[in-house]
């Protein structure tokens, strides 16, 4: 009963997601039916027996073929086969011969044995519909009668025409658990007489559903009881253990077919794209699993190490297991990444109706063009991301874009066009929000900076400077408060919240061009690859994702530029050679570059320096531990983490010190001295 | 509905690899590191579908396949062995105690899915 409600439900999922049954299809349970009334066991091979798409729903009549075992006080189902009438003509074998396509026939017999080993026909069917359209003729005719029937035994063969693009091994593939348990041969070609007479004379049996009634129903118990006491202990085990698999070969035949039926069911959802399952997980339990999983990369690292230090002529099946162990802790670790891991477009979905009330309220004419929605990042960043995405975009129409007449007069196109992007970008996600205004209006920004008492009167400021005080807290340049923004909470709230997430947000902006906002964020919060290397005596990780390359400078490559500034040329550039040991405040003379390794880097400006190190320790992979749940924000540090020896190593922030070493003033927030 | 995997390994990075690729692939997945544990946890457990290897300590594949088939419940559930490609003789003796198929070892996660929707609804 239960199963019968499984299947209507199965049966009503797939003609929504536009299955197909063809006329033959639909005769041959007509056929079933009327078999069932009269109490005759069913031909096993009804729903097998479908020609072509084996996808589509075909047990059309599996709904009502249980109920006579179960209970009397039931009426089939009525059904429309309307849907499916489009599609009853593509199966005429007239037009199956496809161009290019091999035809092939295939005779298959199973033996008892077949099933016992758990191998079941329906599914071969099923794998074979996979590799082309077939037409299935069942030979019954050894089936006996029903008191000299073994409910074990395997009595039907099958016929069956093949059309397909792909070669006989295909199919033989199809059959290779089964070919030692049935007589199973393939020969090219095909009697399509044969088929065809089977197909018409299908199509000449009438559509519309037999009449069933009930009186037949109460018969039906009474025919049936025989085949079901028979195996007595197998049809128990089989109807009562519902969650049981399937087990065709104890089956009395009429429920075998249910059951198969049943089968074909759950095939048929499985063939249509229907969304992928999933679970909901209480997110302390995944972040649980990911605290331990950076447990065992840490315990994988020491393992390694001191295996490393033992050394001794190296025993190869203590490294080939390690070499494992450290191939399965980073699948494991990716896996238990990737349940987290995001796509971004809900996000940015969301966005959509955010600018259409923006641009509503505001009366301008806005496109929102979003790129990269299927961009993965982690959960956390996820959910913290739509506020401050909200508040840029809101930002961006109100003050960014011009109205429309403006615009035209302009000789802007009047809709303005708001790109919103999403992409990977050196092991970090980049999130550009640009819009194609007004650009930042530079003098009224720093006239309003002056007058809020944010900068001097007389500050000499460049231009990327007056962008970045929108950034202030508590600067405004609207003249009045709206509902969307202006009230002096808006980008400076953005910035912390970016921030706290250990991302960063820039702007380039150009006057009557408009303004690209970009924001860089950490794909994930637990792991990454690093560089550990020796700076002052402290161990530092640099993360590997933004290193470009590693070189030894010479002395003809170090150029001094202004009193502290050196460049170092990289083939035919020259590129700002940072000390990190300086930068950080670990020693307050600059180091002497022949004597270290440059690490060549990209920040995600783009811009390249080279950090300079005293030597390179290895490569490895390292969990990142927050300093900021102990410590405070560490300008120039991105985390902590524990090496394989159980030495603390600070990250570093590759781009905070690239900002620094640009002379930004942070090296005097930086009063980071050397740590224990 | 998910199916469920019964997974019989000693080894623990074929179990590991295994609830990994099953996992991924949108099974429920059970494991037993042995014949005597895998017939256990058959009971408690009652998968759709069971992965064995064949040399095990305690109770191995053979004798594995053959307990799961005396047992009425479990007698028609699909079972597949992990098993080397060389070895056909394995291969005939697994499928004489009653395995459904087989799959070659080292596999990758697309065949092993592959192998256990052939054998399952």
């Amino acid at each position: 009963m239960l199963k019968s409600a499984d299947v209507l439900a199965d049966l009503t999922a797939a003609s929504r997601d536009g299955g197909s049954v063809d006329k033959s299809r639909t005769s041959d349970l007509v056929k079933e039916l009327e078999a069932f009334a009269k109490g005759t066991p069913l031909p096993v091979a009804a729903p097998v027996a479908e020609p072509v798409r084996q996808e589509a729903p075909v047990a059309v009549a599996a709904p009502a073929a249980p109920e006579p075992t179960d209970d009397a006080g039931f009426q089939p189902v009525p059904f429309s086969f309307d849907d499916f009438g489009d599609e009853a003509d593509e199966a005429t074998p007239a037009e199956a011969e496809g161009g290019g396509r091999s035809v092939f026939t295939v005779r298959f017999k199973p033996r008892s044995d077949l099933y016992a080993k758990g191998n079941e026909a329906v599914l071969l069917m099923r794998d074979l519909a996979k590799v082309g359209d077939l037409q299935v003729i069942c030979e019954i005719d050894a089936l006996p009668p029903i008191d000299q029937l073994d409910p074990e035994g395997a009595y039907f063969s099958w016929l069956i025409r093949v059309e397909t693009d792909k070669d006989e091994d295909a199919i033989r593939h199809v059959f290779e658990f089964a070919e030692w348990d049935c007589l199973f041969e393939v020969k090219p070609g095909a009697d399509e007489a044969l088929f065809s007479v089977h197909t018409a004379s299908g199509e000449d049996l009438p559509m519309a559903p037999v009449p069933f009634d009930l009186s037949m129903l109460d018969e039906e118990p009474a025919a049936a009881a025989p085949v079901a006491d028979a195996p007595a202990p197998a049809v128990v085990a089989a109807v009562s253990v519902e969650e049981a698999p399937l087990a065709p070969p104890s089956l009395p035949r009429a429920e075998k077919a249910i059951a198969a039926e049943a089968e074909k069911k759950e095939a048929a959802v499985a063939g249509v794209p229907a969304a992928p399952q999933t679970i909901r997980v209480d997110l302390d339990r995944v972040d649980r699993l990911i605290n331990l999983v950076g447990e065992l990369v840490i315990n994988q690292a020491m393992l390694a190490q001191s295996v490393v230090e033992n050394e001794s002529g190296g025993s190869s099946a203590i490294n080939l297991g390690l070499e494992e162990l450290q191939q399965l802790t980073r699948e494991i670790q990716d896996s238990v990444m990737a349940i987290r891991a995001q796509p971004v477009k809900p996000v940015f979905q969301r966005m959509g109706r955010i600018v259409r009330e923006i641009a509503d309220m505001t009366g301008k004419n806005v496109r929102l063009v979003t790129e990269g929605e299927n961009t993965e990042v982690d959960k956390t960043v996820i959910d913290k991301l739509a506020e401050p995405l909200t508040h840029m975009i809101r930002n961006a129409v109100d003050h960014g874009l011009e109205t429309p007449e403006k615009r035209l007069a302009l000789g802007k196109n009047a809709e303005g066009v708001l790109r919103l992007t999403a992409k990977h970008r050196s092991g970090r996600i980049v999130i550009e929000i640009a819009d194609d205004g007004a650009g930042i209006n530079r003098e009224r920004v720093r006239s309003k900076a002056i007058e809020n008492g944010l900068i001097a009167p007389d500050a000499n400021l460049s231009d990327e400077d007056i962008d970045n005080l929108i950034f202030h807290p508590g600067f405004s340049t609207a003249e009045k408060l709206s509902d969307i923004s202006g009230r002096g909470v808006g980008m400076d709230v953005v910035k912390r919240s970016i921030q706290q997430l250990g991302g960063r947000i820039s702007i380039t902006s150009k006057p009557g061009k408009g303004s690209i906002f970009t924001m860089s964020l950490p794909l994930t919060l637990a792991v990454l690859d690093g560089m550990v290397v020796t700076v002052a005596n402290q161990t530092l990780v640099v993360p590997l994702t933004a290193i470009v390359e590693t070189l030894q400078p010479e002395k003809q490559d170090i150029h001094a530029f202004g009193p502290t500034q050196r460049l170092i040329a990289i083939r035919d550039t020259f590129c700002p050679l940072v000390d990190v040991g300086h930068i950080l405040n670990f020693r307050s003379y600059l180091a002497n570059p022949i004597d270290g390794v440059a690490l060549l880097v990209e920040s995600e400006g783009g811009g390249q320096r080279a950090l300079m190190v005293d030597a390179i320790q290895g490569q490895r992979q390292v969990v990142i531990k927050s300093l900021e749940a102990n410590y405070t924000n560490v300008p120039g540090i991105a985390a902590a983490t524990i090496l394989g020896d159980g030495r603390v190593a600070l990250i570093l922030d590759v781009d905070a010190v690239v900002t620094a070493s640009r002379g930004h003033a942070l090296s005097s927030e930086m009063t980071l001295s050397a740590t224990g | 509905m998910k199916k469920k995997v019964l997974t019989v390994d000693d080894s623990r990075t074929i179990r590991n690899m295994l609830l990994v690729t099953l996992t991924n692939a949108g099974f429920d997945t059970v494991q037993a590191e042995d014949g005597i544990e895998g017939l256990e946890v058959l009971e408690e457990s009652n998968p759709d579908v069971i992965v064995t290897d064949i040399n095990m300590p305690r109770l191995d594949g053979f004798g594995f396949i053959e307990g799961v088939r005396q047992n009425d419940r479990f007698r028609a559930i699909p079972i597949l062995v992990l098993t080397t490609e060389s070895d056909a003789e394995k291969k005939n003796r697994a499928r004489e105690a009653g395995a459904t198929g087989w799959i070659v070892k080292p596999f990758d996660p697309s065949k092993l899915i592959a192998a256990i929707e052939r054998v399952t609804a």
